[in-house]
């Protein structure tokens, strides 16, 4: 088996080195009631070659563009990856290392996080960025576990307009705490309803989506101010970050933390996973932050190097009192979005940014000309909602068999949305494709 | 003069990414605009990042130093307790970028991704199989997730049962992230002492359980490489007061095809595919850390779960007890179908294999080093073996100025100062992929730098030469961190 390089020659000179006849007797410390005595029932190995073919035939089951065209975003989009960004991302030196734990022999792995960090944060307009955590969702679980040990309050506002699957998974990490958690409702516009905000004290935090999970950009400034006056930390989050090639930075609306979802940086969508959780925050909270940082700093010889820092606050340190129990973190994806972002530059993202809104926009009004209803009023970006005629399901089921996806149906997430569709366009979706989506909708006579 | 494996070379210099680059520059190709400009409300656009615009030939040579720079496993042997650094296969990554997989929507319905539920499902009863429990959750992100999602279990199981239990054993030899998830779950960790033969004893176990007690996090073979021989009775102890055994998977390398912890009283196992299953470890991510648990347990696995219907699969929520959700997702998928592939090209004769060759490995290391390093526990290891630095002490070398030297001979450190238990630890995992003459090439290294130790301890104490750097200054970095450009 070409992964295990032993011979039975190695083997035998190994085994009579270390005093023992057989690999089975290796294990002589495993009480006899331990063992298992009969063969995993796994299926026989395949070559390479049956591998290739196995996986050819699973992945070509599954509907992917070109030949679907899907209209869905809701946490996962679909954005073009430069040939050179996968090709650097899959150098084996930054594929096969480990944990940069050694900083000597580790300089490409820091370089590359501490550029991430910087571009994050300038990305997000805050002062410091960690090397990553999981994902946008869990990123905002840990957010707000750091507002609540930073105010040493216990009470958090979050917007029923953050994407429902990242508060379903904030409520799983609050699970076992006393922590409580309060829904702020939403407004006939798209964008979150404060009126509650105003008769609630004691908040650890107030946490807001922008773009929210309809799409619509929320003014972060004004709810930043309110969340001050209560003495809260402004939470706030994203599903898509390409939005801040374009839009005012969260950093520079108020944010004392910043965090979410990155995949839309460079990163394959994969069936949900690995993503990126993107988490910055203002300067003065970092000794509270989860998650590892990388840090300047010299040699023996001067020399400009990077390390990792600020390890007190993490497990392996700390244990039980660290800032989170984060160990392994998406750390290649992390580079991967580095990458990107380089490529993409400063002048490069906002064009792409732009071209994502304008697409949109020309999906929204050419759908608005064909008499269908935009939902909510809101500027949006990337994504919108529709209200379809009643039982739009059928002419839904029926143009995804002509492999055309008419957007996320919303009421299994909100369940007072009858009928309303949520919509991505990016910078892959050609005006044909927009165009022939209508066309579809048109035909079905809805 | 015989020549060592580490040596010197060209190798360039790199800048920062904001330290180079012209304003105009691109690197990216623009998609062709085929709408027009649509306007947006000035009060909302901001000014763009501060990135530098760079050419695409700026950003392959920057990446490309950068990764000349790090070692990695296909660069040569990373002997890292508990980190299982195994080779990881390159048909791996061939079949996570396969397009069908790449570019797929998570919330697209399921008959049109039946190819990536299969693969789960399939995992799924693989990594049950492996372990001998009853049911998987593919949807931690990495093993600390994972042993939250553990213990998310352990506390919704004694919810159901009426019992609040607020502490849970955990041993000294445990790693960091065992107390730390805990934590998390609002359990106060109780620490346990291992014996003198450096595993846990019945009466230490004995001594502590009770009926505030959720149960105990336990490692098994433990962080000394060493297998807790007495986890049956331990296990029984546990249950007999409505606790459960929780078990931390991380060095699953050690057993697979010997020992399946479903059947010696482990109630919930965490595993680490980008240990035990040969995912990439990506310079710190991302890997992922499955939870396997028994029958009683299933109950309160996380949502969405993949069933197998007679035309086809399916996502259910249909599971009242369930704690919730660890990730907005499945899992990291892509880094399922690499443990998948494995599995499948390995079979289960190689897996057994594997596990048995990693502890001859260790078991051989562990028999030509004694005497050259102090060895912490003469007993027989499983796939990992403990050092210290005490026959250096009275040269005053220590762990880490060996663990330095050790660059220069080619070889990334092995893991150090942990675990806690043993002072000065040097902890050596070499795996099953890492072949005879590889691991006689780490022995001399490690003979020769305990030979300078003695005869010349500057080579030691200024070490590592030749890396890109020498010796970092940590110390500042965490008094004035600098964490941005």
């Amino acid at each position: 088996m070409r992964f295990l390089p032993h011979t039975d020659e190695d083997i035998a000179s190994m085994l009579k080195v270390v005093g023992v006849d057989r690999l089975e007797d290796l294990f002589s410390t495993v009480p006899g009631d331990c063992r298992h005595k009969a063969d995993l029932n796994l299926p026989e190995p395949l070559t390479e070659w049956e591998t290739n073919h196995l996986m050819a035939v699973l992945s070509q089951s599954m509907a992917v563009s070109p030949e679907f065209k899907v209209f869905i975003g809701a946490g996962s989009y679909e954005h073009y990856i430069p040939e050179a960004v996968s090709y650097l991302s899959g150098r084996s030196e930054f594929v096969t290392s480990y944990t940069p734990y050694q900083p000597e022999m580790s300089q490409g792995t820091l370089q590359g996080i501490f550029e991430y960090q910087t571009l994050t944060a300038r990305l997000l307009g805050m002062e410091v960025a960690n090397a990553s955590v999981y994902d946008g969702a869990s990123a905002l679980a840990e957010a707000l576990l750091m507002s609540v040990r930073t105010t040493r309050r216990k009470k958090i506002a979050l917007s029923t307009l953050i994407h429902p699957l990242y508060r379903r998974v904030v409520k799983t990490y609050f699970g076992p705490t006393d922590f409580e958690l309060v829904e702020l409702p939403y407004l006939k516009n798209g964008r979150t309803d404060l009126s509650k905000l105003d008769k609630m004290g004691d908040l650890a935090a107030v946490a807001i989506q922008s773009p929210n999970f309809f799409g619509c950009i929320e003014d972060l400034m004004h709810i930043g101010e309110k969340t001050h006056e209560k003495k809260a930390l402004f939470v706030t989050t994203f599903t898509e970050p390409l939005a801040y090639g374009l839009l005012k930075t969260p950093g520079l609306q108020g944010a004392d933390i910043a965090c979410g979802e990155g995949q839309s940086l460079g990163i394959p969508q994969s069936f949900g996973g690995p993503g990126l959780g993107m988490f910055a925050s203002k300067m003065k909270y970092v000794r509270n932050m989860p998650g590892r940082l990388v840090g300047q700093t010299v040699d023996m010889d001067g020399k400009r190097g990077f390390v990792l820092t600020l390890a007190t606050r993490e497990q392996h340190i700390r244990r039980e009192k660290a800032t989170s129990n984060i160990c392994t973190n998406n750390s290649l994806c992390a580079l991967t979005a580095a990458m990107y972002m380089a490529s993409l530059g400063h002048t490069g993202i906002r064009e792409l940014a732009g071209l994502n809104h304008d697409k949109c926009e020309y999906l929204k009004s050419e759908l608005k000309k064909a008499g269908f209803e935009i939902a909510f009023d809101s500027p949006t970006f990337n994504e919108f909602v529709v209200k379809f005629p009643t039982g739009f399901r059928t002419t839904h089921d029926r143009l995804m068999k002509k492999k055309i996806v008419a957007g996320l149906s919303l009421t299994p997430y909100y369940p007072e949305l009858t009928d309303h569709y949520l919509l991505c366009v990016t910078e892959t979706m050609a005006k044909n494709d927009m165009d022939d989506l209508i066309k579809g909708l048109r035909n079905s006579g809805v | 003069m015989k020549e060592t494996l580490g040596t010197t070379g060209l190798i360039l210099n790199e800048p920062l990414l904001w330290e180079k680059g012209k304003r105009g520059r691109s690197g990216f190709s623009l998609p062709r605009r085929d709408v027009a400009p649509s306007p947006l409300d000035a009060e909302l656009i901001g000014e763009g990042p501060d990135f530098p615009d760079l050419s695409e030939v700026d950003v392959v040579r920057h990446y490309t130093r950068l990764s000349t720079w790090n070692f990695g496993v296909d660069t040569g042997m990373y002997p890292l307790g508990s980190c299982t650094m195994k080779y990881n296969p390159k048909t791996n990554e061939r079949q996570a970028s396969l397009p069908g997989f790449a570019g797929a929507h998570p919330l697209l319905p399921t008959d049109l991704h039946q190819g990536a539920l299969k693969l789960i499902r399939e995992l799924e009863q693989y990594l049950a199989e492996i372990t001998g429990m009853d049911a998987v959750t593919l949807q931690p992100a990495a093993g600390a997730q994972g042993e939250l999602t553990g213990m998310l279990l352990m506390h919704a199981y004694h919810q159901s049962k009426g019992s609040f239990r607020s502490k849970i054993i955990v041993p000294d030899t445990a790693h960091g992230t065992n107390p730390a998830s805990a934590a998390l779950c609002g359990y106060r960790p109780v620490p346990v002492k291992s014996n003198d033969e450096g595993i846990l004893s019945l009466d230490s176990i004995v001594e502590v359980m009770d009926d505030d007690t959720a149960g105990i996090m336990i490692t098994n073979p433990n962080t000394l490489g060493l297998f807790e021989e007495n986890i049956k009775k331990i296990a029984e102890v546990v249950h007999s007061k409505g606790g459960l055994v929780y078990g931390d998977g991380a060095n699953m390398n050690a057993v697979m095809g010997v020992v399946r912890m479903g059947d010696i009283g482990i109630d919930v196992l965490h595993l680490n595919l980008h240990k035990t299953f040969s995912t990439p470890h990506g310079g710190g991510g991302p890997g992922s850390g499955p939870v396997c648990v028994k029958s009683h347990l299933e109950p309160f696995l996380p949502v969405p779960r993949v069933i197998e219907k007679k035309n086809g699969f399916l996502l259910s929520e249909d599971y009242p007890g369930s704690i919730g959700k660890l990730q907005a997702f499945y899992g990291n998928f892509g880094v399922l179908i690499k443990a998948y592939t494995y599995i499948r090209n390995m079979g289960p004769e190689n897996l057994k294999k594997a596990s048995q060759l990693a502890v001859l490995n260790a078991n051989y290391v562990k028999k030509m080093l004694s005497g050259v390093l102090h060895l912490a526990y003469d007993r027989p290891c499983m796939h990992e073996c403990v050092f210290s630095d005490r026959l250096q002490k009275e040269q005053k070398i220590t762990t880490l100025e060996m663990a330095k030297r050790l660059m220069d001979y080619g070889f990334h450190p092995p893991t150090i100062y942990f675990p806690l238990v043993v002072n000065g630890a040097v902890m050596i995992e070499p795996t099953e992929t890492e072949s005879k003459e590889n691991i006689d090439e780490f022995i001399a290294a490690v003979k020769s730098i305990a030979n300078e130790a003695k005869e010349a301890p500057e080579q030691v104490r200024e070490a590592p030469k030749k890396c890109k750097v020498k010796r970092m200054d940590e110390t500042a970095a965490a008094r004035h961190p600098c964490l941005s450009g």
